[in-house]
């Protein structure tokens, strides 16, 4: 008994014995907590998968998903849609266009609508959040006034109605969409983040060296606020493509309905639902495990970062 | 001339919904060049805003500084934010308490000490490298080349400390503030950095004001010593005066509560019961009577003023320890 309590605490202690406490960086410390979570495992993994099918789709696909292969055996007055059949595994979809083809080509657009508006969101928040946090005051007021009207709109709404100004609707407009309800997200947190960072001792240090007000800002301040953004980013990717595929779901998205986009094959399929649901599983699962993958990631992330779960 | 002179300097935190608090109050001193002036009282004396105020890096909103601090014939004061940008680092310099949280553990040791040659002294980004590894190595910090390039979680404490004293004392600023440089560190490296300040300060002729609570420190360091007991001085001399006849009842207590190795095994230590008030204790009687031992009745009725009782010697107390003693010798 006393033995097994002994081995375990030396255990411990070689195990710790690496890091001397103050010897190890942040980042460093949450990498090898990362590199052990089974939920970052996971959904590095779905991510790793995704990534690698949107690229490789282009191989994959045999057909090209904008033909309408199996027209013949569609019929509007009995409700047929083509079954799987050699050649074409899931079959075909309403208009006789394969199915699997489709699927693995939607990939990449959903995988790059998501990525863009993400991008795009956090730009647009980096710059609102560096501006309210860096100079405070009156700036910080009425960016914050501005951010706060935003989030006080439904994120989906916002977006629906963004997405509805424009004449005409194509993947850009999803794009847009869906970044312009990221900014204030992202803006919030950055600009919460950079006020602490501005009351920190080393900002204080660096302010009586009678360092530049440049470099407070981006040398001093946004590299230490930047991590709990960057846990957001990869959370937020996975409200973009739910968000994107909604849009495209209620037809917001591009009219053009030949490049293969999950959210659109979702909402195309809601009339064949009750008789051909596969026309909606395919789409709909992808959505939701890839979604899962990046909520996964940014959860350990998130975990991995926080300082007091540290060691 | 004096290098520094503080004249009256006050610093108020106003808020609304709640009552203004008086951190610093009416504070005067000189600070000569080359010598080291310590300002020395327990947590929430006033000592560390004093500095902040002369550093001019207070919060704006909420804060109201009065008075002067004027260097070396400029007033500080009256400074613009971007000109006290420009004299921060270069002219006067500060070392803070903590050197864990005062380095960016994001940037390399290197890149921060030559960040402020470089704006200061105008050097390319080489030569202030350069110069950042001569500097890391005359406080002392071993192999400056490779610590240069490694960030302050590779540091030891006393490491960071040095690499800190250095890059304050990069730009050789006529005046240097220490804020407790040493109460984060072990004992041990407390004697190190203090005998490091000592050598850089001689050696560049940069005068020093030590903001301590150790007496310790202050027998060690300084020339002048300003007691301050709840925003105000109560009693300033020279080191040897006041360590041989502490006259303010609140520098007595501190000297009583310091362990000395000349004192009777087992003595118990004599602390100074209770603790500084928040605010305002000026009015309507002596701040410090309340935890005094020498409090007569004339000392909860109005507040000394500070008055020279010697040459370089000041003191604001109705009773001060010896009184007695003096006013017999006089009989």
């Amino acid at each position: 008994m006393l033995g097994t309590q002994r081995k375990e605490r030396i255990d411990g202690l070689a195990e710790s014995g690496g890091d001397t406490t103050a010897g190890v960086s942040l980042a460093a410390s949450a990498w090898r907590r990362l590199r052990r979570s089974p939920t970052f495992l996971v959904g590095a993994g779905i991510i790793c998968a995704f990534v690698l099918l949107a690229l490789v789709s282009p191989i994959l696909a045999q057909h090209d998903p904008a033909l309408r292969l199996l027209e013949e055996q569609v019929s509007r007055a009995d409700n047929r849609i083509p079954a799987p059949q050699p050649g074409f595994p899931l079959g075909g979809d309403q208009y006789g266009r394969p199915l699997l083809s489709r699927v693995l080509l939607g990939s990449q657009q959903t995988l790059l609508v998501a990525l863009l508006a993400t991008v795009i969101g956090l730009g647009g928040g980096l710059t609102l959040g560096i501006l309210a946090g860096a100079f405070g005051g009156w700036v910080d007021t009425l960016v914050m006034r501005v951010v706060d009207v935003m989030l006080s709109v439904p994120s989906l709404l916002l977006a629906v109605s963004i997405g509805a100004l424009f004449q005409q609707q194509s993947q850009f407009t999803v794009i847009i969409a869906v970044a312009t309800v990221q900014i204030p997200i992202f803006g919030r947190l950055l600009r919460g983040t950079m006020l602490a960072q501005r009351a920190s001792d080393h900002v204080l240090a660096a302010r009586a060296l009678g360092v530049r007000q440049r470099s407070i800002v981006f040398r001093h301040m946004l590299p230490n606020a930047l991590g709990p953004v960057i846990v957001q980013a990869t959370l937020m990717l996975a409200v973009a493509i739910i968000d994107a595929a909604a849009l495209s779901f209620l037809g917001l998205g591009a009219a053009d309905t030949s490049t293969p986009e999950w959210g659109q094959m979702l909402g195309s399929a809601q009339n064949f639902f009750d008789t051909h649901p596969h026309l909606a599983f395919w789409p709909a699962g992808c959505i939701i495990v890839v979604a899962l993958g990046f909520t996964l990631v940014g959860e350990s992330m998130r975990d991995a970062l926080d300082p007091k779960k540290r060691r | 001339m004096a290098l520094l002179e503080v004249r009256d300097l006050s610093v108020r935190f106003v808020r609304k919904s709640e009552p203004t608090v008086s951190a610093v109050d009416g504070v005067s001193f000189d600070v000569h060049p080359g010598s080291t002036v310590g300002l020395v009282g327990e947590s929430g004396c006033g000592k560390s805003v004093t500095s902040l105020a002369i550093m001019g890096l207070l919060p704006g909103r909420g804060t109201e500084v009065s008075g002067s601090v004027n260097l070396e014939g400029s007033e500080l004061l009256r400074l613009s934010q971007r000109e006290f940008d420009r004299r921060r680092g270069k002219d006067l310099g500060m070392v803070f308490q903590d050197p864990l949280t005062s380095l960016n553990p994001v940037v390399p040791i290197g890149l921060q000490v030559s960040e402020v040659i470089e704006r200061h002294r105008g050097l390319s980004r080489r030569d202030a490298s350069r110069e950042a590894a001569r500097l890391l190595d005359r406080v002392g910090i071993p192999d400056p080349d490779r610590r240069l390039k490694e960030y302050s979680h590779q540091l030891s404490g006393g490491m960071r400390q040095r690499a800190l004293i250095a890059m304050a004392l990069a730009c050789e600023p006529r005046l240097l503030i220490a804020d407790e440089p040493t109460t984060a560190l072990d004992v041990t490296i407390q004697a190190q950095i203090l005998t490091l300040l000592k050598e850089l300060v001689a050696e560049t002729g940069t005068a020093l004001i030590m903001i301590t609570h150790d007496l310790g420190v202050v027998a060690g360091m300084c020339d002048e010593v300003n007691v301050l007991y709840a925003g105000r001085i109560v009693e300033r001399a020279q080191r040897h005066e006041l360590f041989s006849r502490p006259r303010h009842p609140y520098t007595a207590g501190l000297m009583a509560s310091v362990p000395r190795l000349d004192s009777p095994r087992g003595q118990r230590l004599a602390p100074i019961e209770g603790s500084v008030a928040d605010n305002i204790p000026w009015e309507g009687g002596c701040a410090f009577s309340p935890r005094c031992g020498n409090a007569l009745a004339v000392c909860g009725e109005r507040a000394p003023e500070l008055e020279t009782i010697e040459q370089g010697r000041l003191l604001r107390c109705h009773n001060p320890i010896g009184a007695a003693e003096l006013e017999r010798a006089h009989d």
